[in-house]
């Protein structure tokens, strides 16, 4: 089955990783580099997106013009920073491959086709 | 067949006996949870219509059998592939190992809600209908209903497999499996709605699923600590409430009433498992500590040290507020009402809504000569609870001079 990875970080995470020094800094993005190579073979495509506040979001309505507005469609303190695709047998495998993920807090883990 | 009236408890427990064992064969044939589970519960359904009429056949696993895989082949008319696969078995049907326990860990996954963790093991594992379920839990039919067809779907389309977890994992889903019986046991054992008091069917269930666990898991102590906790509760379940149905507290209640022997074999059960594995868990501890208040022939003669001390190894293995509290109760019998006051301080906050906070805040009190405060925490705690055994004790109190 194919699923999908949402990384998502938090203000906490954010917070923390600004503080972190730049050597620090580079040994997460280590871990980061490690899991992506240690779960290659699993991982079918991803995607790192730009902040936040780089985002736009327009509004389709119909016939009338649409709106665009500065910022994401919902404005929380948990925000999707990237996506993996990954292809696995179950969720259990899904979630397993999920556990290791070295960074940012939360993940939401869905089915795709 | 034996043509005599069947009762309720009879149905039940023949249902329960089946019911998984056909589910967990139909989903392995199948390969799709749902569609199997929904055979058995066709079955299931006429075995209750049926079964009270007719009796209850000689072999009602090979009737369940033969009216799912009936009922399948009716159904399943455009699934070509499950209808050949129904086509080719017969009964008997081979004989497998027992693969309950891949459907006790599928119905517990926790990609599921635990509400939908209880409906499902409810109806998958034990066999029970919607409607029974939702006399359980005094919730509308539709509610239930509902519960469970997200929870199949859920099962479905996000891919929750059907299997035992692999070692490393299996610690931490034993653990949902075990969390889902002890919650359908308290439900049972102390129902938290208006309805009723007591729902004896949830707790027969969890004490059927405790003892299926332990059948099917048996390296696991936590699994027997959380039956032997089980059969220690029940086996007191008689002196539980006077015949008006009014809740009798611990010390008030008639210890010649208990079953001694129940007791027995749990505590041994208990000591066994400890013995032979050497790791203690919550539910062991748990269990420990209801057993020394049932192997206390009177309530003075209860073992409080002892008592405090598994309390502490209890909070040592899984802290909790609601464990602070009761280790708090059995403090005073220790230390006296004021050590447990002070110990209560800190909980304020957490429990403010929890009603046993206020009734032991109550009993402390007038065990130190407060009755005013102690009259004002009894009322504090009525207000909170929704069980009517605890309302009537507490609007006893309250009248008391």
């Amino acid at each position: 089955m194919k699923y999908v990875l949402m990384f998502v970080e938090t203000e906490q995470f954010a917070k923390e990783l600004q503080a972190m020094g730049e050597l620090e800094r580079d040994a997460a993005f280590e871990a980061v580099g490690r899991w992506f190579a240690e779960h290659a073979d699993k991982i079918t495509h991803h995607t790192h997106l730009a902040p936040v506040h780089t985002a736009t979001t327009m509004r389709l309505q119909g016939d009338s013009e649409p709106v665009i507005t500065d910022g994401p469609f919902v404005e929380g303190k948990e925000v999707v920073s990237g996506f993996a695709e990954i292809e696995v047998a179950d969720l259990d495998e899904a979630l397993k491959i999920a556990r290791s993920w070295p960074a940012c807090p939360v993940m939401e883990i869905r089915p795709a086709s | 067949m034996v043509n005599e009236p069947v009762s309720h408890e009879v149905l039940a427990r023949v249902v329960r006996e089946h019911a998984g064992r056909l589910a967990a064969s139909l989903v392995s044939l199948l390969g799709d949870f749902s569609a199997a589970e929904d055979l058995v519960q066709d079955a299931i359904e006429a075995a209750l219509q049926r079964w009270p009429v007719e009796g209850v056949p000689d072999l009602p696993d090979a009737w369940l059998f033969t009216v799912a895989r009936r009922r399948g082949l009716d159904v399943l008319r455009r699934e070509s592939n499950y209808r050949a696969k129904l086509a080719q078995l017969q009964w008997p049907v081979p004989p497998r190992p027992d693969e309950r326990l891949r459907l006790i860990f599928t119905c517990c996954h926790p990609a599921l809600s635990r509400s939908a963790q209880i409906a499902l093991t409810l109806r998958v594992v034990c066999g029970l209908s919607t409607a029974q379920i939702a006399a359980g839990f005094v919730v509308p039919e539709t509610t239930v209903a509902q519960r469970i067809t997200r929870a199949k779907k859920k099962i479905a389309e996000a891919g929750i497999p059907y299997r035992v977890p692999t070692p490393e994992d299996l610690p931490g889903r034993l653990r949902e499996v075990l969390a889902v019986i002890y919650l359908l046991f308290n439900e049972g054992y102390l129902s938290s709605t208006a309805e009723r008091a007591q729902a004896r069917d949830l707790v027969d269930d969890a004490e059927w699923l405790a003892a299926l666990l332990a059948g099917l898991a048996p390296d696991e102590p936590e699994v027997i600590g959380l039956l032997a906790l089980i059969r220690l509760h029940r086996a007191r379940g008689a002196a539980r409430f006077d015949t008006g149905g009014r809740l009798v507290l611990l010390p008030d209640q008639d210890r010649s009433l208990w079953d001694h022997e129940a007791i027995q074999a749990a505590s041994a059960l208990l000591v066994r498992a400890a013995r032979r594995h050497h790791r203690p868990g919550p539910y062991q501890v748990q269990a420990a500590i209801v057993a020394c208040h049932a192997e206390a022939q009177r309530w003075e003669d209860t073992d409080w040290a002892q008592i405090v001390v598994l309390y502490d190894m209890l909070l040592y293995l899984a802290p909790s507020p609601v464990t602070r509290l009761h280790r708090a109760i059995a403090l005073q019998y220790v230390k006296g009402p004021e050590a447990a006051m002070n110990e209560l301080k800190d909980l304020a906050d957490a429990l403010k809504h929890y009603p046993l906070l206020h009734a032991t805040h109550a009993e402390l009190l007038r065990a130190l000569g407060r009755p005013q405060e102690a009259w004002e925490a009894d009322e504090r705690a009525l207000k909170l609870t929704a069980n009517p055994a605890q309302q009537a004790l507490l609007e006893e109190r309250l009248s008391w001079p």
